[in-house]
C-alpha cells in the first residue's frame, strides 16, 4: 500500500470510545497493557521506563506491571493506587480507540460514571475463578444506567481454570440471568487470559471451543454507527456569531437528528418558528448537518435566538419544563442538601435548581430501591428537580445528548452530581404552558416602533438596577426618575418591593420565586418600552441567570444593567428597618447577602459604588451612559 | 446510513470546536496560547473553524523565552499576519535581561523562570480568565490525567487530586475572581492525529519539522542543534546531520531526531512506525521522575 492510500485509510477510520471496569485483581491494567503491547502501541522509551519502574515499585514481581503504564501521577505510582480516570489512546488501521481506564476503590462509581458518559462500549472483566460477583453487577448496572449500548464481558484468567469451557459457560449463563434485568442492547462474551495474551489480539489455540473473535478484532468491528439518534432534530445554540450587520449565525453542536437548509424549525423555549437558511462551516456551506457536527446556522427570519435556546423540528418537540425526575450520581464529598440551591448545566443552558424530592436511592449491589433523606458520595438516587428556567429535554434513554445534566455547587463551584433525565412525567409539567403552545400566534401591531418614538420624542430603554438590599437602588431609581421627568421625558420606576405588593404578591423568596418575580418585572418593563417609556427597574435580582433572562425578555439593545454596589457593612448601617439584623437572627429566611447568595454582574453596563457616590452624581453617571448609548440626546 | 458517520478526525475536530465555543460563550476574557509548534498550528486552525465566517474572538499569546529558533520567530510573524490574528508576545523579560539560561541554572530552574513565571505573569497582566493550550493527553503520563477544563487557583497552580469530574460534553466553567482555567481542546488527539490533520487540512507548519542537513552536536544520545546560544562541551564538534524536530521548544533544550523525512507524507510514515515517543527529545521532561507533573502543579502548561 502506498503512503497516499495509507493516509486516506487513516483519515477515514472512525472512533470508538470504551471503558474498562473491573476490581483491583481482575487484571484490568494487564488487559489494557496487553492490548497496547501486543498491537505494538507502546513506544520503546515508555517500555524501558515501564520495565525500570516495574522492578522498582511494581507488584508483578520480575514481570512487567502494566498498571504502572497507566498510573500517571506520582502519588499513584508511589502508593500503587489509581486516583483518577486515565485516558489512553491507540489505533489500528481500522479504528482509533480512546480507553477510559476507571480505577476501583472508593471513588469507583464517580469515576466510572465519568468514563461511561462518553463511552460507546464497556468491557466488564470477570475473574474466571470467582465468576459473577457483586462488583460485576455494580459495574454492569452503572453501564446500563449511563446507557452504554454495548457490553463486552471479558471472562479473564482462563489460564487459571484450565481454559475450561464449562466454567466459561456457567459464568455466561449466570451473567445473562442477571443482565436480563438491565437495559443493554448488546452483550458479548469473550474468554481470555490477559496475562498470557489469549484472545486479546491473537486467537487463543488453548480454547478451540471458542468460536468468536479475540477482543481487539471485536473492538475493531463492533457496529456503533446506528447508536446515534438521527431522528429527533435537536440543535442547542451555544454561541451567537455576529460578524457584521450582514451575518448572524447560531453556533452549536448537533445533538441529534439531521438539519438541512429549508427545514422549518421551532425555537425553544420561546416557541417561535423560522426556517434554516444555510448551514455554515469554515469550508463553506453544507447540505446537511448531523451529530456530532459543530456548525453555524443562519435563519431566514430575524427571530430572537440566544445561547441556551434549542432549535427543534416543529412536529417533534422535546419536553419543555421546569420540573423533571432524574437518576443522579452524587459525586461530591459533601452530601446532597435538600435545603440548598444548586446550579444546573444542561446543554448550553444554566439555571438555578432545587431538589424538591428525593424519591429513592438505588442499592447498586442488589439493584433494589431504598428510602433515604440524602445522597452521599458515589450513591445513586432518583430525584425530582425544579429549575428556575424552563429546559428543553428528552429522556436520557431516548436521547443521550439532551437528557443529561450536571449539578454545580454554587459556593465551591464544584461539579457535585451527574444526572440522567427519566421518562416518567412529573406532576408539575409546564410544557403545556402557553409559551410553547403551537396554537398561539404572535400578533403584530400596526403602529410601528418608529411612530411611537416620533410621537413621544424619546427612545425607550430599561435601566436595570441590581444590588444588595439597602445598597441604594431605590434612592437612585427615584432620583433618576425625577431628573428625567424634569427633562420632559416619559419615565417611571418599577420597584421590586412595590411589585411584591401587587403583581408578585403570591411569590416568596425561593430561587424559583425570585426568578419568576424577575420574569414578571422584565415582562412589564418590556411592555412599557414597547409603549415608548423609559423604565427604571430597582430589584435585588441576585442571580446572573435571571438577569440574563431579563435581558433576553427586554432585548439586549435597550437593556442597561447597572450594578449598585456597596459593602455589606454600609448596607447594614443604612438599614433602618432592621432587616439585616432579623436575617442574621434567622427571623427572615433567604435574605440576600446574609442567607442567600448575590452573584455580582459579570458585565454590567455601569457600576456605581453607592457608598462614596452622592445620589445626584450616581444619577448623572446613568444619564451619561444613556446619552452615550444614544437613548438620551 | 453510513453516510451519517464522522471519521475520527472529523469527530475530534467537532469536539475541539465545541469546547472553544463553550469557553468563548462562558468566559469574559479568553486567550489562546500559541507556541508556534504543530499542535498550536492545529489549534489555531480549529479556532478559525469554530468562529468562521467571523474573526478569532480572542488574541494569540506567545510566551517567548528569547531562546526559540530563528525559524520559529520568522514563521510566527508570517503566520499570524496571514490569518489576520492579534498576537501578544509575553514572557519574563526581567529574567531574560538578567541572562537566565539553562547552562548555569539547569533546565528545571530556567524553565520555571522563563516559561512558567513568564506565562503566569502574562496571564495575570492580560487578566485572562481562560487560556487555551495545545497540550494532549497522550504526550506524557501526568497529562493523561488532565481535564479539558483544567482549573487553576489564583496562583496558577494545578491540584491533580482535586479535579472536577467531566461528563458528556458538559464543562463546568464556574470560577471565582482571580481564578482561571486552562483549556485543552486537543486533549483526545494523538501525535498521529495532529499530523493526519495537518495533512488533510494543508496546515502550514515550521519547516524545522522536515528533515534537512543541519549542524548538530551529539550529546548523551541527543542531537542538539549547534545554533543560537549554546555551549560546546570539551571535545564536542558540530557536524552536519540530516535530521528533523518532532517537537519545538527552546533551542538549547530541544533535540532533533535523525531523519530523511523531508515531506509531510514521509514524516507521517515515520510517525506511524516510530518506536520512540515524541517527548524523548525534550530534555526538560527527564529531569526526574514526575518532573512534568511538578512543573504543571506550579503552573506550567
Amino acid at each position: 500500500m502506498g503512503i497516499t492510500e495509507l493516509l486516506r485509510e487513516n483519515e477515514n477510520k472512525d472512533l470508538l470510545r470504551f471503558l474498562t471496569c473491573g476490581s483491583v485483581d481482575d487484571g484490568k491494567s494487564t488487559m489494557i497493557g496487553r492490548l497496547l503491547h501486543d498491537s505494538k502501541q507502546i513506544y520503546d522509551d515508555h517500555l524501558s521506563t515501564l520495565e525500570k519502574d516495574s522492578k522498582k515499585v511494581g507488584s508483578a514481581g520480575e514481570a512487567i506491571d502494566f498498571s504502572l503504564l497507566l498510573d500517571g501521577l506520582k502519588a499513584e505510582r508511589e502508593q500503587g493506587i489509581t486516583i483518577d480516570v486515565a485516558y489512553r489512546y491507540f489505533s489500528t488501521p481500522k479504528r482509533k480507540f480512546i480507553i477510559a481506564d476507571c480505577p476501583g476503590h472508593a471513588q469507583y462509581t464517580r469515576n466510572m460514571a465519568t468514563g461511561a458518559s462518553t463511552a460507546n462500549l464497556a468491557v466488564v472483566l470477570i475473574d474466571a475463578r470467582h465468576g459473577v460477583v457483586e462488583q460485576t453487577k455494580r459495574h454492569s448496572f452503572i453501564a446500563s444506567l449511563l446507557d452504554i449500548g454495548h457490553i463486552v464481558v471479558a471472562v479473564n484468567k482462563m489460564d487459571l481454570v484450565d481454559y475450561s469451557e464449562e466454567v466459561y459457560d456457567k459464568i455466561r449463563s449466570d451473567y445473562e440471568d442477571f443482565a436480563s434485568r438491565l437495559q443493554v442492547r448488546n452483550i458479548h462474551f469473550i474468554p481470555m487470559s490477559a496475562l498470557m495474551g489469549d484472545n486479546i489480539v491473537e486467537q487463543s489455540p488453548k480454547m478451540p471451543w471458542y468460536m468468536g473473535t479475540p477482543l481487539l478484532e471485536y473492538l475493531q468491528t463492533v457496529h456503533i454507527a446506528s447508536d446515534r439518534n438521527l431522528i429527533d432534530m435537536r440543535f442547542p445554540v451555544q454561541y451567537v456569531l455576529r460578524q457584521d450587520m450582514s451575518f448572524r449565525g447560531f453556533c452549536g453542536t448537533v445533538a441529534s437528528g439531521i438539519l438541512r437548509p429549508g427545514s422549518e424549525v421551532r425555537v425553544l423555549p420561546s416557541g417561535k418558528r423560522t426556517t434554516i437558511k444555510s448551514i455554515h462551516t469554515f469550508e463553506g456551506c453544507v447540505d446537511e448537518a448531523y451529530p456530532p457536527m459543530a456548525v453555524t446556522i443562519a435563519t431566514e427570519d430575524e427571530v430572537d435566538i440566544s445561547r441556551g435556546d434549542m432549535l427543534v423540528a416543529p412536529n417533534n418537540s422535546p419536553r419543555v419544563s421546569q420540573s423533571f425526575d432524574a437518576a443522579v450520581v452524587w459525586m461530591s464529598e459533601e452530601d446532597l442538601d435538600l435545603e440548598r440551591h444548586y446550579r444546573i448545566k444542561h446543554c448550553s443552558t444554566e439555571a438555578q435548581a432545587e431538589v424538591t424530592d428525593l424519591v429513592y436511592r438505588f442499592n447498586v449491589n442488589t439493584i433494589g430501591r431504598e428510602n433515604t433523606n440524602t445522597l452521599k458520595l458515589n450513591e445513586i438516587g432518583r430525584l425530582r428537580i425544579e429549575t428556575s428556567r424552563p429546559l428543553a429535554f428528552d429522556p436520557y434513554r431516548r436521547n443521550r445528548a439532551t437528557g443529561n445534566f450536571i449539578l454545580i455547587d454554587t459556593l465551591s463551584n464544584a461539579t457535585v452530581a451527574a444526572g440522567m433525565i427519566l421518562d416518567r412525567s412529573t406532576e408539575k409539567d409546564l410544557s403545556e404552558k402557553t409559551k410553547v403552545s403551537t396554537n398561539i400566534r404572535e400578533q403584530v401591531s400596526r403602529v410601528s416602533h418608529e411612530e411611537r418614538t416620533a410621537r413621544l420624542g424619546q427612545s425607550p430603554a430599561t435601566v436595570w438596577l441590581t444590588g444588595l438590599p439597602k445598597s441604594g437602588k431605590s434612592t437612585i431609581a427615584y432620583g433618576l426618575e425625577r431628573h428625567l421627568f424634569d427633562q420632559n421625558l416619559m419615565v417611571h420606576v418599577l420597584d421590586g418591593e412595590n411589585l411584591r405588593l401587587g403583581l408578585s404578591e403570591n411569590l416568596g423568596f425561593s430561587a424559583l420565586d425570585r426568578s419568576e418575580h424577575i420574569r414578571r418585572a422584565a415582562s412589564v418593563a418590556k411592555m412599557c418600552n414597547d409603549l415608548g417609556l423609559i423604565t427604571i427597574v430597582a430589584l435585588v435580582s441576585p442571580y446572573e441567570t435571571d438577569r440574563c433572562h431579563a435581558r433576553t425578555i427586554v432585548g439586549a439593545e435597550t437593556f442597561f444593567e447597572v450594578h449598585v454596589s456597596a459593602p455589606i457593612e454600609v448596607c447594614e448601617e443604612r438599614d433602618n428597618d432592621g432587616l439585616y439584623l432579623a436575617a442574621k437572627n434567622g427571623e427572615i429566611e433567604r435574605f440576600t447577602g446574609v442567607s442567600a447568595p448575590y452573584e455580582h454582574p459579570v458585565k454590567p453596563a455601569l457600576k456605581i459604588n453607592s457608598a462614596d457616590t452622592p445620589v445626584d452624581q450616581a444619577v448623572q453617571s446613568i444619564v451619561d451612559l444613556l446619552t452615550e448609548k444614544g437613548i438620551l440626546r | 446510513m453510513s453516510g451519517y458517520h464522522l471519521s475520527h478526525l472529523d469527530e475530534l475536530e467537532a469536539e475541539a470546536i465545541h469546547i472553544m465555543r463553550e469557553v468563548v460563550a462562558e468566559f469574559e476574557n479568553p486567550v489562546m496560547l500559541y507556541s508556534v509548534g504543530k499542535d498550536s498550528s492545529c489549534m489555531v486552525r480549529l479556532a478559525r473553524k469554530a468562529f468562521a465566517p467571523g474573526k478569532l474572538p480572542f488574541p494569540l499569546l506567545h510566551i517567548d523565552t528569547g531562546y526559540k529558533f530563528a525559524e520559529m520567530y520568522e514563521f510566527r510573524d508570517e503566520f499570524v499576519k496571514s490569518i489576520g490574528a492579534e498576537l501578544i508576545v509575553g514572557g519574563n523579560t526581567q529574567a531574560q535581561a538578567d541572562g537566565a539560561n539553562p547552562f548555569d541554572l539547569g533546565t528545571a530552574k530556567c524553565c520555571g523562570l522563563l516559561k512558567t513565571k513568564g506565562l503566569l505573569d502574562a496571564l495575570k497582566d492580560g487578566k485572562y480568565d481562560a487560556a487555551f493550550g495545545g497540550a494532549r493527553r497522550d504526550e506524557e503520563k501526568s497529562r493523561a490525567k488532565e481535564r479539558v477544563y483544567s482549573f487553576r487557583d489564583k496562583f496558577g497552580h494545578w491540584d491533580p487530586k482535586n479535579q472536577r469530574p467531566e461528563l458528556w460534553n458538559l464543562y463546568n466553567g464556574q470560577h471565582n475572581k482571580g481564578e482561571n482555567i486552562r483549556v485543552f481542546p486537543l486533549s483526545n488527539w494523538t501525535e498521529l492525529d495532529v499530523w493526519l490533520y495537518i495533512y488533510k487540512e494543508d496546515i502550514p507548519i515550521v519547516p524545522m519539522y522536515f528533515a534537512k542537513e543541519r549542524p548538530m552536536v551529539v550529546r548523551d544520545q541527543q542531537l542538539i542543534p549547534a545554533e543560537g546560544p549554546m555551549r560546546l562541551r570539551e571535545g564536542e564538534k558540530p557536524e552536519m546531520v540530516s535530521c528533523r524536530f518532532r517537537t519545538l521548544g527552546c533551542s538549547p533544550c530541544t533535540g532533533a531526531v535523525r531523519s530523511e523525512a523531508d515531506t509531510l507524507e514521509k514524516v507521517i510514515e515515520e510517525i506511524m512506525t516510530a518506536r520512540q515517543s515524541e517527548r524523548i527529545t525534550r530534555i526538560i521532561d527527564h529531569d526526574r521522575d514526575g518532573s512534568m507533573e511538578l512543573k504543571k502543579r506550579e503552573g506550567y502548561f
